[in-house]
């Protein structure tokens, strides 16, 4: 792949898949989420 | 990919986040919601309902497709000509461009079973109907494209495909017309704006962190289609390195991308067959579960409208759409139909729909301080001052350029390029675009049933959501002091 399109795909899997994890943590310790499941 | 992300940030996360916080607010359906809202904007809800309406009866015929092409790939039935195959042996699509009732056996049965499948699945409810079959095809869903993935990525000329994904090409940056497509996009892509998440959000508890899922929902479907791009780009280079032309000639998009170009990646491909039926069966899959949400809207509509059951709204609603939806689309003119329809309920359903609501909640009944409030009391993430400049602001200037923009094209071309005669494009398109308005005004004047309160205090659910969220922290405050004490 060109240099470019490879940063392209860091950018992007970067801020879904990073953007993803991030608020699925942060939904975790959040209080409706703690009350719901515990 | 930089107009999706920011499509994705600045529109269709604040959106998800509009429409989540009128349904679990108001807890109704769309025209329930909007109701309770502010009066006159029922009639906004049940447009989102029409909408809805139209969509689900032509959506439902592409599952169908999907369904016989699953069965299709091992046997690679198209042969050496699948655009011969799909126009002529399996859509037998005639010449003349017209509504007509000549059945196509192949595409009619598979249909129906859609159609039995999904009011069956409906009738269940939320959480024996929809959640039971969201949970069993969600995953097969990913399991099945993440198998998909790792195999086109093994295809000569893969590479190639994700050059032309992911290659920014700067001066494209600078036509407007890419930025509609990408703000299009993600808005069909969060069902935003047509209902589905202010009916979905009215079941969720009172104490759910809106904003928190909310984060969650966007970017999980993103990443899926990130990760969806990725094998299909990656099966279009393998395509266009054995025909010997440039990825972006290989094929558009839609139906000639799904149902000709991929039998043609699955004829050539090593495991081709396997492809096929793991790329279909997604399809399935995933035409499925929006089908179901689409319908849902309906039903949710009319049982509050008529104070009914489940079941009774789902026969009465269900059978009418399965049979109007037969009628036109398994049929030999079926595809000419279902595309003008797609367009013009695209654009002037969902897209006009959303802009006129988001005015109306922002502008007109100044909603946004409320809902803001709202949503921040229940979530961990607070949508403040930047969410409500982003719809207030952002979101209608770009619905509105886009559909002005559409609005010159379609004055200057009628839609088709002259494939479908003017009468076609005026009845099925323009004429069911004003249909729907028209179809929402009716209801918003009929009466609702006693069994259904349709007023609402304001300033009452504030209290009562206050003392809610009061006491959920406190419970979990008082389990941390329990558990320190303990430790």
């Amino acid at each position: 792949m060109n240099p470019d399109a490879i940063i392209m795909l860091i950018v992007s899997v970067a801020v879904l898949w990073g953007g993803l994890g991030a608020a699925a943590w942060h939904l975790r310790r959040s209080t409706a989420y703690q009350e719901d499941e515990g | 990919m930089i107009p999706y992300l920011v499509a994705l940030l600045c529109a269709g996360i604040p959106l998800l986040f509009l429409d989540y916080a009128i349904g679990h607010r108001y807890r109704g359906s769309a025209p329930l919601s909007f109701r309770r809202m502010a009066r006159w904007t029922e009639t906004l809800g049940w447009w989102q309902v029409a909408v809805c309406f139209v969509i689900a009866i032509y959506y439902a015929v592409i599952i169908a497709w999907a369904v016989m092409y699953m069965f299709f790939s091992p046997g690679l039935a198209w042969g050496d000509d699948p655009k011969g195959f799909l126009f002529g042996d399996f859509l037998q699509l005639q010449d003349e461009v017209t509504i007509g009732m000549n059945f196509v056996p192949g595409v009619l049965w598979p249909h129906i079973l859609v159609w039995v499948a999904t009011l069956v699945i409906i009738g269940l409810g939320v959480a024996k109907g929809i959640s039971w079959a969201n949970k069993i095809f969600m995953p097969l869903l990913v399991v099945m494209f993440v198998i998909l993935v790792a195999q086109a990525l093994f295809l000569p000329g893969a590479v190639d495909g994700l050059n032309a994904l992911f290659t920014p090409n700067w001066e494209a940056l600078a036509d407007p017309g890419v930025w509609a497509a990408a703000f299009g996009q993600i808005f069909f892509s969060l069902s935003v704006g047509f209902g589905i998440m202010v009916t979905y959000s009215s079941y969720l508890k009172r104490k759910t962190d809106l904003a928190g899922s909310g984060f969650v929902v966007a970017f999980a479907n993103s990443g899926f289609e990130l990760l969806a791009g990725i094998g299909v780009f990656a099966a279009l280079g393998f395509m266009a390195m054995q025909s010997g032309t440039p990825v972006s000639e290989v094929a558009a998009g839609g139906v000639g991308l799904a149902f000709v170009a991929f039998p043609t990646i699955i004829s050539q491909a090593p495991m081709g067959q396997l492809i096929g039926v793991l790329f279909f069966g997604s399809l399935v899959f995933a035409g499925m579960t929006s089908l179901i949400s689409i319908v849902e809207v309906i039903v949710a509509a009319v049982r509050d409208k008529l104070g009914i059951g489940r079941v009774k709204a789902t026969l009465a609603v269900g059978l009418p759409m399965a049979i109007i939806s037969t009628l036109l689309f398994p049929t030999t003119t079926g595809l000419y139909l279902l595309d003008v329809m797609d367009e013009f309920v695209n654009k002037y359903g969902i897209l006009l729909g959303a802009l006129v609501s988001v005015v109306a909640v922002a502008l007109i009944v100044r909603k946004l301080p409320r809902l803001s409030n709202h949503l921040s009391a229940v979530s961990s993430a607070k949508p403040r001052t930047l969410w409500m400049v982003l719809i207030g602001g952002l979101v209608p200037i770009v619905l509105g350029y886009i559909l002005i923009a559409d609005v010159i094209t379609k004055s200057q071309e009628t839609y088709g390029g002259g494939d479908y005669p003017d009468w076609f494009v005026n009845t099925a398109g323009w004429g069911m675009a004003i249909a729907l308005v028209i179809v929402a005004i009716v209801l918003s004047l009929l009466p609702w049933s006693k069994r259904v309160d349709t007023g609402f205090d304001e300033d009452e659910e504030d209290r009562e959501l206050a003392e809610v969220v009061a006491s959920r922290d406190e419970t979990l405050t008082t389990g941390t002091r329990i558990e320190e004490a303990e430790l």
